[in-house]
């Protein structure tokens, strides 16, 4: 059973252990208080994961609704605009908080990080625990707020619509309060373990990318989130105690909060490519049998990423009302986010270039990746120039050109790493057809879905809006139909990766010929990770065959 | 347990020492990376209340008249009163991680409630200071009482907004730093129960030290918090 | 001072009870700065001293001076980050000259009047 021959003729080195992470302890109580870093990340891929159904749910209800302007469906309305606000605000709140900001770090990263850094566990265990139990209560308070007091202020909670609108506004702000501090705790976490648990051998230079990835998203949560919890504590406070801060009938200032939110927003969308990012810099060297091309330089892209992330916020802001002068700066620097994205996308194609290419399921996601957010990355171009962001803000096109980066970017890697990682997590391996088929009417659905709305926008349909002209109805139609075809390859992707836990034990320890840690121990690992202390010996990405150990 | 995750703790066997975490080779990595971790702890604690002085800095720019009449209501000598109070904690504290470097667990355990008494004398302080503001009504702005001093009104008589907004960010952030000063006392009372069962020595002092980290930082806030509120003109 | 093993122990008493009389003698220096008019040189040197006193505080009370190096830098990031912020949003509030002409009056707190004035300021001033 050990000796399994892999996909690459690899042969496993080791029988598999009786005993591992999953089996070593039973009941749901050593589950609730476990401290295993590979539980944790297994408890938090659950949660993520019934999180993106509502949420994946929520969006179908919303396309919908929109498939013809006046809602009708059967001869009868199907929302009305109020339940349409919520509707939206409930699917971008629960994407955006629960599902997108923990998705990699949170459940990947978790499992993954200390693996690849052959440590033990990560450097602050119990944190790590109440870090997950913080998320769990953010949620439950967020989606009671929701469905018992009915948010209807999208997202971003702008004030002074927020400050005004009767509703569970506070609940609701109190829970990403909650949130907040379960990502800065991974956050704290993570940095920490990557500062000083990492195997003996193993520099800075020697870490696998998506560790890069996942150290440069934990400085953005460490330094960006404490901003959001003291913005919605203001805003919390507005609301309660009108202190004048936001609301302008107050004499407050509308245009703070959006700098006071977007400080922390703008970098928060880096929490969710990067992690993004740093799964295709695993999955692109390992099916291209080749080294990463440019190593430090997509090392050094993902953590000047993190930092200009700091730096741009204000590009959400072009026609708030903030200065002339804040507005062009803000234009100016968003260009350089370019330069480093730009690094990457070019050293992973460098990578494919003439690499012995093979196209399994996760490989599969990361080529739709590449083109999906070339695409996402190149309208984000449009946005940051001024003149033709005016013409675009709060249009479709501004929601095409986010789903593409953040959907077509990081839920993309997120799937596509879930299948990396499928066999190590649960010892099983999924059936590659089906899984190839869930990947592929994902990208088409996506494609129809939101190329559409580009040409929406551009024509002028502002988002969020209830109704809409005629004339925007065969495109909107078209789009909605895309979703149904997304809807269907997530089903097949959801169903095939839940089939195969029925299955006993089959994945070998190295499916894939990958060569960073994770990839020595068993599958699924044992209770801490590795029999042996592992001491790194060869670079990450070294696909020569190993040297036969005598 | 499996036998060879066994094998794995055992290979750098430090099972003598309860403190020592399985998943660190040394103590001393261990006591690293607790620092790294209150270190990152501790800038989340800047940034948070950073929002808030940024906050102030905008209202300030937008009320400076308001801000500065309504400034002249806070007592200047109890601020100062308490800056020092607070900095003597700090030294108090600090000395009291010395002791805990030196083994010197007396020493320790009365360092240890001598910053607790300064962090009561702070609150106390506190308390008077927020009664007068209650009594007078300085308070935010939908219970703000106007004062025969404020100058900045309409044809009306209604005062400015502004005045409540000062009082709105006196509160808020002084009472976000009286809650820290608070968590503050709770946690130096654990550390003290605990230096008092004798739980730390030179080789094991993690928490006194982290504590103290907190307790300093939480004097550093106050020290911009002080000009600020009490001496901008 | 004691013989057996302490790596960590830094400072000692001597450069502590310094470092308190320096951050008293600081606190009574901004105080009696207050009492003088400088002008808008006031909230500079109150800013100052105030940061002299918070780097006291960081490199000797929280040992910054002594440890290594990534601790520092990421006490230093906090304020980088912080100081960022502020910049940009100074940077707006500074130059956002139309945000004057749209709130001309500062708006007024008291009992609700009819018309609801400080509602209306906005609208007011795009009318004119």
């Amino acid at each position: 059973m050990a000796n399994t021959l892999t996909s690459r003729g690899k042969i496993a080195d080791h029988p598999r252990p009786e005993v591992n992470y999953l089996n070593a302890s039973k009941g749901i109580w050593s589950w609730m208080t476990t401290v295993d870093h590979k539980r944790i990340g297994v408890m938090y891929l659950v949660g993520v994961l019934t999180a993106f159904l509502m949420g994946g749910i929520f969006a179908l209800f919303v396309r919908l609704s929109l498939l013809n302007p006046k809602h009708m469906l059967f001869g009868k309305v199907l929302m009305s605009a109020e339940t349409y606000n919520r509707v939206f605000t409930l699917h971008g709140v629960i994407m955006v908080f629960l599902f997108i900001i923990p998705s990699i770090p949170a459940a990947l990263g978790n499992f993954v990080l200390p693996l690849m850094l052959g440590a033990k566990d990560v450097a602050f265990p119990r944190l790590n625990l109440a870090s997950f139990y913080l998320w769990v209560i953010g949620a439950v308070m967020a989606i009671c707020g929701m469905i018992f007091g009915a948010i209807d202020t999208g997202w971003t909670f702008y004030t002074p619509y927020s400050t005004t609108t009767s509703g569970t506004v506070t609940l609701m702000v109190m829970a990403v309060f909650i949130l907040g501090f379960s990502s800065i705790f991974t956050g704290i976490n993570f940095v920490a373990t990557v500062h000083k648990l990492r195997a003996p051998g193993m520099g800075w230079f020697d870490m696998p990318l998506f560790v890069w990835g996942i150290y440069s998203t934990a400085i953005i949560q460490v330094l960006a989130t404490p901003v959001l919890g003291i913005t919605l504590c203001l805003l919390a406070l507005e609301r309660v105690f009108s202190i004048g801060i936001f609301d302008p009938k107050l004499g407050g200032d509308p245009v703070l909060f959006q700098h006071f939110f977007w400080f922390y927003s703008h970098p928060a969308v880096y929490i969710m490519i990067l992690p993004g990012m740093a799964i295709i810099s695993e999955l692109i060297p390992t099916f291209s049998r080749k080294t990463m091309f440019g190593y430090r330089a997509v090392a050094y892209s993902s953590v000047s990423l993190a930092l200009l992330s700091f730096i741009v916020w204000g590009h959400h802001m072009f026609v708030a009302g903030q200065s002339q002068l804040a507005t062009v700066i803000f234009s100016a620097l968003t260009f350089l986010v370019a330069i480093p994205s730009g690094v990457k996308m070019f050293n992973w194609l460098g990578t494919m270039y003439k690499g012995n290419i093979s196209l399994e399921t996760p490989m599969l996601y990361a080529i739709s990746f590449l083109l999906l957010f070339g695409i996402g990355g190149l309208t984000g171009i449009f946005l940051g120039t001024l003149s033709t962001d005016v013409h675009l803000t709060d249009t479709y096109f501004v929601v095409a050109h986010f789903h593409y980066v953040m959907m077509g970017g990081t839920v993309i890697a997120f799937i596509g790493g879930l299948h990396y990682w499928w066999p190590k997590m649960t010892g099983r391996m999924y059936t590659e057809k089906w899984a190839a088929l869930g990947c592929v009417l994902v990208f088409i659905g996506f494609n129809m879905t939101f190329l559409t709305q580009f040409f929406l926008g551009s024509k002028g349909m502002p988002r969020r809006y209830y109704n809409y002209l005629d004339q925007y109805q065969p495109l909107h139609a078209f789009s909605t139909y895309g979703s149904w075809v997304i809807g269907l390859g997530m089903m097949i992707t959801a169903i095939n990766l839940l089939a195969s836990l029925r299955k006993p034990y089959d994945a070998p320890d190295n499916p894939w010929g990958g060569t960073t840690l994770e990839w020595k121990t068993s599958s699924p690992p044992i209770e801490h990770n590795f029999e042996d202390q592992p001491v790194l010996e060869r670079a990450p990405y070294d696909y020569r065959p190993e040297p036969v150990a005598h | 347990m499996s036998t060879s995750t066994v094998d794995f703790h055992d290979q750098h066997g430090h099972g003598g020492d309860s403190h020592h975490q399985h998943h660190f080779a040394t103590m001393e990595q261990q006591f690293d990376t607790s620092k790294i971790g209150m270190w990152l702890f501790l800038v989340t604690e800047v940034l948070l209340f950073g929002g808030l002085f940024v906050g102030f800095g905008m209202m300030q720019a937008r009320y400076p008249q308001e801000f500065l009449e309504a400034h002249e209501h806070l007592q200047r000598p109890l601020g100062a009163l308490n800056t020092v109070v607070l900095l003597i904690s700090s030294f108090t504290m600090v000395m009291g991680v010395l002791s805990a470097q030196r083994n010197d667990k007396k020493k320790l355990v009365m360092y240890l409630i001598l910053t607790i008494i300064c962090a009561c004398i702070f609150l106390c302080v506190k308390y008077f200071e927020y009664s007068h503001k209650f009594e007078e009504h300085l308070l935010p702005p939908r219970w703000y009482q106007a004062q025969p001093g404020d100058t900045v009104r309409d044809a009306a008589g209604n005062v400015s907004h502004g005045y409540g907004t000062f009082f709105a960010f006196y509160f808020m952030m002084t009472g976000l730093h009286g809650f820290h000063i608070l968590v503050g006392i709770f946690l130096l009372a654990w550390i003290a129960i605990r230096a008092h069962r004798g739980e730390f020595s030179s080789k094991y002092y993690t928490p006194v030290d982290l504590v103290g980290l907190y307790w300093h930082l939480v004097d550093l806030i106050w020290i911009y918090l002080f000009p600020l509120f009490y001496l901008i003109k | 001072m004691s013989t057996h093993e302490h790596t960590h122990e830094h400072g000692g008493s001597g450069v502590y009870v310094k470092t308190l009389l320096a951050l008293l003698i600081l606190t009574i220096l901004t105080v009696a700065a207050s009492y003088i008019d400088f002008g808008s040189g006031n909230v500079v040197i109150a800013l100052l001293i105030a940061s002299i006193k918070a780097s006291l505080v960081a490199l000797f009370f929280m040992h910054l001076r002594y440890e290594k190096a990534v601790n520092a830098v990421i006490a230093c990031s906090g304020f980088l980050f912080l100081g960022i912020f502020l910049m940009f949003c100074f940077i707006d509030f500074d130059t956002r000259d139309d945000a004057k002409a749209l709130d001309p009056q500062p708006v007024m707190y008291g009992p609700a009047k009819p018309a609801g004035a400080a509602a209306a300021s906005a609208p007011a001033a795009e009318a004119k």
